[in-house]
């Protein structure tokens, strides 16, 4: 209604704001989409060379694959627990900060010190959980020192607890900042009104708080779910090899030339986030989080 | 359910924030059970901490809160069986005005059934039934008054609290909130406490009107008393429609003392019992607008007048039922005489025109 009123030349300058995104967006984000989608359905020679055509065998062979099933049940697991933990931890991590922390200044600074993990390199950040984690680790020379075991506990590193260990270490920041980000927008008078009306900090929490963070913690969702899905890295080192993800497995695929599968999977994987994310926003009205 | 008492005792109630300042500095007040209260005072004079303080949301430094007999200092909201009606109303953005107004009886482990029932008995009282269904947003400022006014009282506290209520609403659709906040009070016959900064609102509606400055009460009494008798300066120039003079006793004989003035006769005003006035004290004295009368120059004075001060008038605004002339009667205040508009237009005055402002002596007031 109102584009038709509007003048060629404000039309003009909307296109000119939008062209530094577009210009970014569709080199490097469309065409390789694009390209993936193209190769998915290419045949092979088995070393690497692509014949183009139209073929759903790739498809067919990703999803008769036994293996498929298995990777993704063991993706969604790691990213269920990640999501589980990274959401109670940041959401009382987001509550304390916004609600706690009377001192802005203060509340600044330890909103800082959460982004402490990233203040180096995945790579980095991996390899010291050995020397927390490890067989000769503090955690198992503290538990053999006080005589809680005898024998190293071995589940610790190099397995799937490490993996989500690790991930929960490195996602929670995604967590906690549009969570605190939504907290920030309550009123506070809000609080005071409820407590006017005799609720109790367990009242106001299930009533107020978690309905009116319900866009920040989606926003959070989709990032922690959205990373976790589309990671092999952690997976890999973390379980020492031991797990895999669905993306671990496409990445061996490369590995041995066999690109049309493995483009394959990684749409069906896309395809399979496009769903999580658009359930989420279907649940929670994110728009209000953006315009507000 | 059995109506507890709900009269509020203020004793040397204080309050710091920063432990050098007092907010609010030794307030001593006591409001009847059933009164409708306004503190009313400019902003930062202490009359929201007072509020908030009665509410249970602050804590006094020192001084006591007794409702119905009862010291509430360190007691909750809810124990302490009020409510209070928040400035721009602190509406739950995210629940509908049933769920908004059912609120407090759903914490306190209602069934559904039950608190449903009482919201819609609610909704109905404030006349919201069709808008039961909406989110705050979706409301006019008046009918989120009144859902405000309608989730404080669902609880049947004994007092009810509200933080310039009708601040957010523009001029028309207050005169008549105004007017509903009253006919609620009555109806429920509770305590309310009502902030504002309106000195119309508070006459308006009080039995009992607290006028505030700096922490400090500077009067408390019922509306008339407060507005036509005025206990000093702040206070006749806070609530308004005094002129307030100050000047030099000239001489005290008798019944009355004369001020002196640049004008001839000086201004005569009557003593009060209270008053001890003696020759060479500089003394405030008030005047209502609406007292004074105008005379041409030449023109004999009303009987009673014995004081007439000659002025020119400075401008003059157009009030509807009565003009509001300005003059410069007195050399450092403000002077205005409230002409009724008859009386006004049967004999147009222009800016700029030499009169004699007077008025009966018996209605000039020493002030404090």
């Amino acid at each position: 209604m109102q584009s038709s009123q509007t003048p060629p030349r404000a039309n003009l300058a909307g296109w000119l704001c939008v062209s530094p995104l577009v210009a970014v967006l569709v080199p490097f984000f469309v065409a390789p989409i694009l390209v993936v989608l193209a190769a998915s359905f290419f045949a092979t020679d088995g070393f690497g060379g692509l014949t183009p055509g139209f073929t759903l065998s790739n498809y067919i062979e990703v999803l008769h694959s036994a293996l498929t099933l298995k990777l993704y049940l063991a993706t969604i697991k790691f990213t269920v627990l990640t999501w589980i933990f990274t959401l109670i931890i940041g959401f009382f991590v987001a509550y304390f900060l916004v609600f706690h922390v009377r001192n802005q200044l203060l509340a600044i600074g330890l909103f800082l010190l959460c982004t402490v993990p990233f203040w180096t390199s995945n790579i980095i950040r991996m390899i010291s959980w050995i020397p927390l984690l490890g067989k000769e680790g503090l955690i198992n020379q503290a538990l053999l020192a006080t005589g809680a075991i005898h024998q190293p506990l071995e589940v610790l590193l190099f397995s799937d607890l490490a993996v989500v260990i690790a991930y929960v270490h490195q996602l929670t920041i995604f967590m906690i900042v549009p969570i605190f980000n939504s907290m920030a927008r309550i009123d506070k008078k809000l609080i005071e009104a409820a407590i006017d009306a005799g609720a109790s900090r367990f009242d106001i929490m299930r009533l107020i708080v978690v309905p009116m963070s319900k866009s920040g913690i989606a926003l959070g969702t989709i990032f922690v779910v959205s990373i976790v899905m589309g990671d092999f890295f952690v997976v890999k080192v973390m379980s020492g090899g031991g797990s895999a993800s669905v993306v671990s497995a496409f990445y061996e695929d490369v590995g041995v030339l066999q690109y049309p599968t493995a483009a394959a999977s990684a749409v069906l994987l896309t395809l399979v986030l496009v769903a999580v994310v658009s359930l989420i926003l279907r649940t929670v009205d994110i728009r209000q989080e953006i315009t507000r | 359910m059995t109506i507890e008492r709900g009269d509020i005792e203020l004793a040397g109630v204080c309050k710091s924030f920063d432990g050098v300042t007092n907010v609010v500095d030794g307030v001593n007040l006591k409001i009847a059970d059933g009164a409708y209260c306004c503190f009313i005072g400019p902003s930062g004079c202490g009359k929201t901490t007072i509020l908030r303080m009665i509410a249970g949301h602050e804590d006094p430094t020192a001084g006591e809160i007794v409702i119905g007999g009862q010291n509430v200092v360190g007691l909750a909201p809810v124990q302490r069986r009020t409510a209070m009606m928040f400035q721009s109303y602190a509406l739950f953005p995210h629940l509908t005005v049933r769920d908004n107004i059912a609120f407090a009886l759903r914490v306190r482990g209602l069934s559904k059934a039950d608190r449903l029932r009482a919201a819609d008995a609610m909704i109905e009282k404030v006349r919201l039934t069709s808008f039961a269904d909406r989110l705050p947003a979706q409301l006019s400022g008046g009918q989120q008054q009144r859902v405000a006014l309608a989730r404080a009282a669902i609880t049947e506290p004994r007092v009810l609290l509200l933080d310039e209520p009708l601040s957010a609403l523009d001029e028309q659709l207050r005169v008549q909130m105004r007017q509903e906040l009253r006919r609620m009070q009555q109806e429920l016959g509770i305590t309310f406490i009502h902030v504002t900064h309106t000195q119309l609102e508070a006459i308006a509606l009080a039995d009992l009107v607290v006028v505030m400055e700096q922490g400090r009460i500077k009067q408390a009494g019922r509306a008339r008393d407060v507005y036509a008798h005025p206990h000093d300066r702040y206070v006749a120039e806070f609530m308004g429609g005094q002129n307030v003079l100050s000047g030099r006793v000239e001489k005290v004989n008798g019944a009355s003392f004369v001020l002196a003035q640049a004008a001839p006769g000086g201004i005569e005003v009557p003593l009060q019992a209270r008053a001890k006035i003696s020759v060479g004290d500089t003394v405030d004295i008030a005047v209502r607008r609406d007292d004074v009368t105008l005379v041409r120059p030449g023109q004999a004075l009303p009987a009673g007048c014995s004081t007439s001060l000659p002025s020119r008038v400075l401008a003059i605004e157009y009030q509807g039922y009565f003009v509001k002339v300005m003059l410069d009667a007195v050399p450092d205040d403000e002077f205005v005489a409230y002409v009724p508009e008859k009386t006004f237009f049967a004999d147009p005055l222009n800016v700029g025109d030499v009169v004699l402002a007077t008025w009966t002596t018996d209605r000039a007031r020493p002030l404090a």
